[in-house]
């Protein structure tokens, strides 16, 4: 039967145990009214008895999904006359899934002969078995784990302490979800980068020049030569972002100071839900806007002055993500500027500073540290940047420092390189996670820093 | 002690109609809102420099301050004295408008400085604080060294033409704040690596080094310990011989101690005032003796 | 006193200066804070010129007469198969029965939607009682027509650069004339998938997708991250390994949304196998996305509230999981509702991820169910802004409207939540 089936089933089946468990609980020192006989409340005995029935029960059908295609796979494999057995990984990748397709009812890339038939039905007949075999196993493990508990009720039966010990297991496992996060991406991102390496020197990738991830589908095919020098991109990235900070800082600084010295408390009431309203724009949107009108917009003012500029230069993208970005430097400087404590304020004034010399000569050197935290998570924020600059900037990789011209950056050429049919083992996708890579590194530093010294100065002050 | 002929005497415009013994708020307030400006003693000061007339203060709807009169005198110190959360402070910070800072503040009223109106448009409340300083209850000097600290001042109004004078501010400042001696030979050093007490002296170096003609104290020993706090008292001694010095206190021995008159507020309203001997032998209302025995605040 | 002179006039003689100062210190704070409220401005503008048009599309008025020569000519009615491209070109001609010849003809046929077909077949589908009859159906024009109409293509110009001939604007001309020209609500737009054609394109298909990645996420993110929030604030001990964790969580907030795409390539598509641009896979990568910041909401909602609560229930015999459930839990469940609701927010417009796992495919059914093939609303976004068709740029705005209409929804809910519930200890 269907897994989610299944599943709704084991529900029921634990709500019941909870329902009985409860109950017998309360048969045990006869009744409700003599609820005090009983180390933990009813409702923790039939707590314990749904846990045991939901439990291994869950455990093993997670197992059992997560083994199953391997398994099936392998057999059928197995299955297959010895001659398909020794094919070369991928071509036999590209047959197995056109077994699964087949057996799926789906369209099938390879005309369809007997070999394919047979291993069809043999696909289907195992996974059958096999969904058979799990749904006999799991409820049967569910029953027994019920009456296992069940049996285990007894007035001196410590069930809230048992069942709080398993809520407790259950909370870690939810927090090392975030560290299996981080651990995942490192690893995942790492492995097919040293996959990469191993067929493009590290060397060339952080010192070459040339980006033309080419890989040869045939051996003779022509332009195959790849070059993976990943210089341009990260040249490409610091240019865009760079534009970026040009606008967003002086703006988003400003504005925070604006908002916090000078303007009245409606002002700030209007200004600051609108300010996150930018800032809640999804990135595509701004990508579109990038595409469509900013940057035929920049093209004709170059023109107009007679610069030639590019219909997807750098300038058009890194405008818009500049303006993206300026709730956030608005944001956090703000937070910096909040944080000094305004007896400060009050000596600097008390002294008769203007309101401009009080910020700019007493509160801004002392929020220094917590303006630059916020800069450098915007920094990070602006390099890891994917759609706006998939939607507005260049494709080409372009070692240039001209803002007119088009440039590629590491997010676009990470979009390329995995979207579309490939096969997923050439260089050229591994290219992908190699970049990754490159961005997870550096966008970490910057935000390591950057958290942390803008954690620290709130700390400081408080 | 206060006797029901004297309270009449004094008052010359009250009606009879009260039992002077029960002198409550309610009364005050009556009196005062009806007749205006009856504070007993004498606001007035022998060479008046900062003339306060009907001050009324609102925070939002809270009338923090009402119908106070009062003077200060050129080189004298006069002490503010009164319960917590009475209007001290906020009539202190009248006097160099820092109370504009404040979104929800209202002044009404006439202040004047040398004979003028420092609330008037023209008046520039950079150049009036120039001239009206402030040390406040806590010691706050700037994430800077100790010479900056000193030189901000100047610096930002343009008193010294060049290094040698700015130094010179510098230190004659910390001299006459009494800071020179312990910090002659570190003045590169962050002005909050020293003591609360050498702190607050500081920030009076740092409201000295400008050059103003009167300087307002808010309880500046509150957060120093008592041998800082003797030291400071000390220096307003020699200080009032330049400046004219109000200082909100709550310590009545302090206020005893430096000043030459005693302003008691009470709930907004200035109750009494007169010279310090006066006031803490012969206190002319029931609400004056009643703080300064310990009775109420 | 003569001191007191020149301080004060140094002071005086400064002030003009100091003065300027602040004024434009003030002013380019004011410009600042107007750049981004214009650009605001400007772009909603803008939006709402491009994308308006798109909630509206031409129809033809054609009699078409469902023969049941043309339509079973065998006697048996296979709707797969029967001619409706017959009938519907066949009134056409009736329409304007003034057009002869084959190539005159062909580019008659043009200025219809081949959705007129299918719209003739959905009705007899429907109503098979109708074969035989004639029936006036209004029909979605072509995008060329429908683009005419709207006035974004210039007819003086050039007619080699124009995508629509001459003699077609005449025609259009003429079936207006007749009445038989009108534009309409769009429906289209938001009852069918995704298509070649811009007039039958619909974001149907991205919004259900959409929803079903929602359902996931939320169905997962919330739990996971409450519960999270709670042994961290709750139950772990204050050491190295908590510190660790609070800063791990802090920087996978930070971390570029593209990189959780690459998670989701090399570990939910290629090592479990999970099917390629299902929603369920969609759900799972922006779960892990929008953990921390639920993780993070939580946190500081639990941290609210005061310890006196907590120390009540302790004093009155609770065990500590007790306490969490039964007290700290329910008061501070409104902060984590609202942090929900903005992380749900911020997944509803991601869509880097989503072009890692695979959902830029070009796929026109609505998807049933979480293990179907779709895509998401950010997504067709970004699909149809690569079309160079203009007809395909004012569905693209639309679209965008749509999706920052769902968003606004969104937020508003999650302010008006906050102010709703929000306790002052």
């Amino acid at each position: 039967m269907q897994s989610t089936t299944l599943i709704l089933l084991l529900g029921f089946m634990a709500v019941a145990a909870f329902f009985f468990g409860r109950r017998r609980a309360l048969a045990l020192v006869g009744g409700p009214g003599h609820g005090t006989a009983l180390h933990s409340l009813p409702g923790y005995h039939g707590h314990y008895v749904a846990i045991w029935v939901a439990l291994p029960a869950l455990a093993l059908l997670l197992l059992w999904l997560l083994v199953e295609p391997r398994l099936v796979v392998a057999l059928v494999i197995k299955g297959l006359p010895q001659a398909y057995q020794d094919w070369p990984a991928g071509e036999l990748n590209l047959l197995v899934n056109n077994i699964r397709n087949l057996a799926a009812g789906d369209v099938v890339s390879v005309a369809v002969d007997d070999v394919l038939r047979n291993a069809a039905t043999l696909y289907n007949s195992y996974v059958e078995k096999s969904r058979q075999l799990l749904a006999v196993l799991t409820l049967g493990l569910a029953g027994l784990g019920g009456a296992i508990a069940w049996r285990r009720i007894h007035p001196d039966l410590r069930a809230r302490n048992r069942v709080e010990r398993v809520i407790r297991w259950f909370l870690i496992a939810a927090s090392s979800i975030a560290i299996f996060t981080t651990i995942g991406i490192v690893l995942s991102v790492l492995f097919e980068a040293i996959r990469f390496f191993q067929e493009v020197p590290l060397s060339e990738f952080l010192f070459g020049t040339t980006w033309s991830p080419q890989t040869a589908i045939r051996a003779d095919q022509v332009g195959s030569s790849g070059s993976f020098g990943a210089v341009p991109l990260f040249t490409g990235t610091m240019l865009i972002t760079g534009i970026a900070m040009i606008v967003a800082v002086p703006v988003g600084l400003m504005t925070a100071i604006y908002l916090a010295e000078y303007s009245s408390a409606r002002v700030r009431g209007i200004a600051k839900p609108l300010l996150e309203i930018l800032a809640g724009i999804p990135t595509v949107v701004y990508g579109f806007f990038a595409a469509l009108t900013v940057a035929p917009w920049v093209r004709q003012a170059g023109e107009s002055v007679g610069i030639e500029v590019a219909s997807e230069s750098a300038l058009a993208a890194g405008l818009v993500m500049g303006i993206m970005i300026i709730p956030l430097v608005s944001s956090l400087s703000d937070d910096a500027i909040n944080a000094v404590p305004s007896a400060m304020r009050d000596g600097a004034l008390g002294l008769g500073s203007t309101r401009s010399e009080t910020m700019s000569k007493v509160i801004l050197p002392a929020a220094l540290p917590g303006i630059v935290g916020g800069i450098l998570l915007a920094v990070s924020r602006a390099i890891g940047e994917t759609m706006i600059v998939v939607m507005a900037a260049g494709l080409a990789a372009n070692l240039t420092a001209n803002p007119f011209e088009a440039v590629t950056t590491v997010t676009v050429q990470i979009v390329t390189l995995l979207v579309g049919d490939q096969e997923f083992d050439s260089a050229k996708t591994l290219a992908a996670f190699a970049l990754g890579l490159m961005l997870f590194v550096v966008t970490l530093f910057l935000n390591v820093i950057g958290l942390s010294v803008v954690r620290k100065y709130r700390e400081e002050y408080d | 002690m206060v006797t029901s002929a004297s309270m009449t005497a004094m008052n010359e415009n009250t009606t009879m109609n009260e039992t002077p013994q029960s002198a409550t708020v309610t009364d005050i307030v009556e009196r005062k809102t009806k007749l205006g400006g009856a504070t007993v003693g004498n606001v007035r000061s022998e060479h008046p420099f900062m003339v306060a007339e009907d001050v009324n203060v609102w925070y939002g709807d809270n009338h923090a301050i009402q119908n106070v009169s009062l003077e200060v005198g050129k080189k004298e110190v006069i002490a503010l004295i009164g319960p917590s959360g009475c209007g001290k402070s906020t009539f202190l910070r009248c006097l160099n408008r820092m109370n504009d800072t404040i979104d929800t503040a209202r002044v009404t009223g006439n202040i004047t400085l040398d004979g003028k109106d420092i609330y008037r448009k023209e008046q520039d409340p950079v150049a009036l604080r120039a001239r009206v300083g402030m040390v406040f209850q806590k010691p706050n000097p700037f994430p800077k060294s100790i010479y900056d600290n000193v030189a901000y001042g100047p610096r930002i109004h343009g008193l010294a033409s060049d290094r040698a004078e700015l130094d010179d501010i510098v230190h004659s400042s910390l001299e006459r704040a009494g800071l020179l001696k312990e910090v002659k030979d570190r003045l590169d050093e962050p002005g909050t690596s020293l003591s609360g007490g050498q702190q607050q002296r500081l920030c009076i170096a740092r409201t000295i080094a400008v050059n103003p003609e009167v300087i307002l104290m808010d309880e500046p020993c509150s957060a120093l310990d008592p041998i800082a706090t003797a030291r400071i008292e000390d220096l307003m001694d020699e200080l009032c011989e330049d400046y004219a010095i109000v200082i909100v206190t709550h310590s009545m021995q302090q206020a005893a101690r430096v000043s030459k008159r005693v302003a008691y507020f009470h709930l907004g309203l200035l109750v009494e005032v007169d010279e310090t001997d006066t006031i803490f032998t012969n206190p002319q209302h029931k609400l004056t003796e009643d703080y300064i025995t310990g009775r109420i605040g | 006193m003569n001191k007191n002179q020149t301080t004060r006039q140094k002071v005086e003689a400064g002030l003009p200066r100091r003065r300027r100062k602040e004024f434009l210190f003030r002013s380019v704070g004011m410009l600042a804070t107007a750049v981004g409220i214009v650009f605001l401005g400007v772009f909603f503008a803008s939006l709402i010129a491009d994308g308006s048009t798109a909630f509206k599309q031409t129809f033809l008025k054609l009699d078409i007469e469902l023969s049941e020569d043309t339509l079973a000519p065998d006697g048996e009615l296979d709707l797969a198969y029967a001619d409706f491209d017959g009938l519907v070109r066949s009134a056409l001609r009736d329409a304007l029965p003034e057009v002869s010849g084959r190539s005159d003809r062909r580019e008659l046929y043009r200025i219809v939607s081949i959705g007129a077909s299918y719209q003739v077949r959905d009705l007899l589908a429907a109503n098979p009682e109708l074969l035989g009859t004639t029936q006036t159906m209004w029909v979605p024009a072509s995008s060329n027509v429908d683009m005419l109409i709207k006035g974004n293509i210039d007819a003086n110009v050039d007619a080699a650069l124009r995508p629509i001939s001459d003699k077609q604007i005449a025609w259009v001309q003429a079936l207006q004339e007749s009445g038989r020209l009108a534009t309409r609500f769009n429906t289209a737009l938001f009852s069918n998938g995704d298509s070649r054609e811009p007039e039958l394109a619909g974001i149907k298909g991205a919004v259900m997708g959409s929803l079903y990645m929602l359902v996931v996420t939320l169905a997962l993110s919330f739990p996971i991250g409450v519960a999270a929030a709670i042994y961290l604030e709750e139950f772990a001990p204050r050491n190295r390994w908590s510190d660790l964790i609070e800063v791990n969580i802090n920087n996978l907030a930070a971390v570029p949304s593209i990189v959780f795409g690459l998670l989701g390539l090399a570990v939910f598509i290629n090592w479990v196998g999970l099917p390629r641009s299902a929603p369920l896979v969609g759900g799972l990568v922006l779960t892990l996305l929008t953990l921390p910041v639920i993780i993070i909401a939580s946190r500081a909602s639990i941290k609210a509230v005061p310890p006196s609560i907590r120390e009540a229930a302790l004093g009155l015999g609770a065990s500590q999981m007790q306490v969490v459930f039964h007290h700290v839990l329910p008061l501070a469940l409104p902060g984590m509702l609202t942090g929900a609701i903005i992380g749900m927010s911020r997944a509803l417009g991601e869509s880097a991820p989503l072009l890692m796992i695979g959902m830029v495919a070009f796929i026109v059914d609505v998807p049933g169910s979480l293990a179907d093939p779709s895509t998401a609303l950010p997504v067709q976004i970004y699909l149809w802004a690569d079309s160079p068709e203009r007809a395909f740029a004012e569905r693209t705005s639309a679209a965008i409207i749509v999706l920052l209409g769902f968003l606004l929804v969104m937020n508003l809910t999650a302010v008006i939540l906050r102010r709703r519930l929000e306790r002052k200890w």
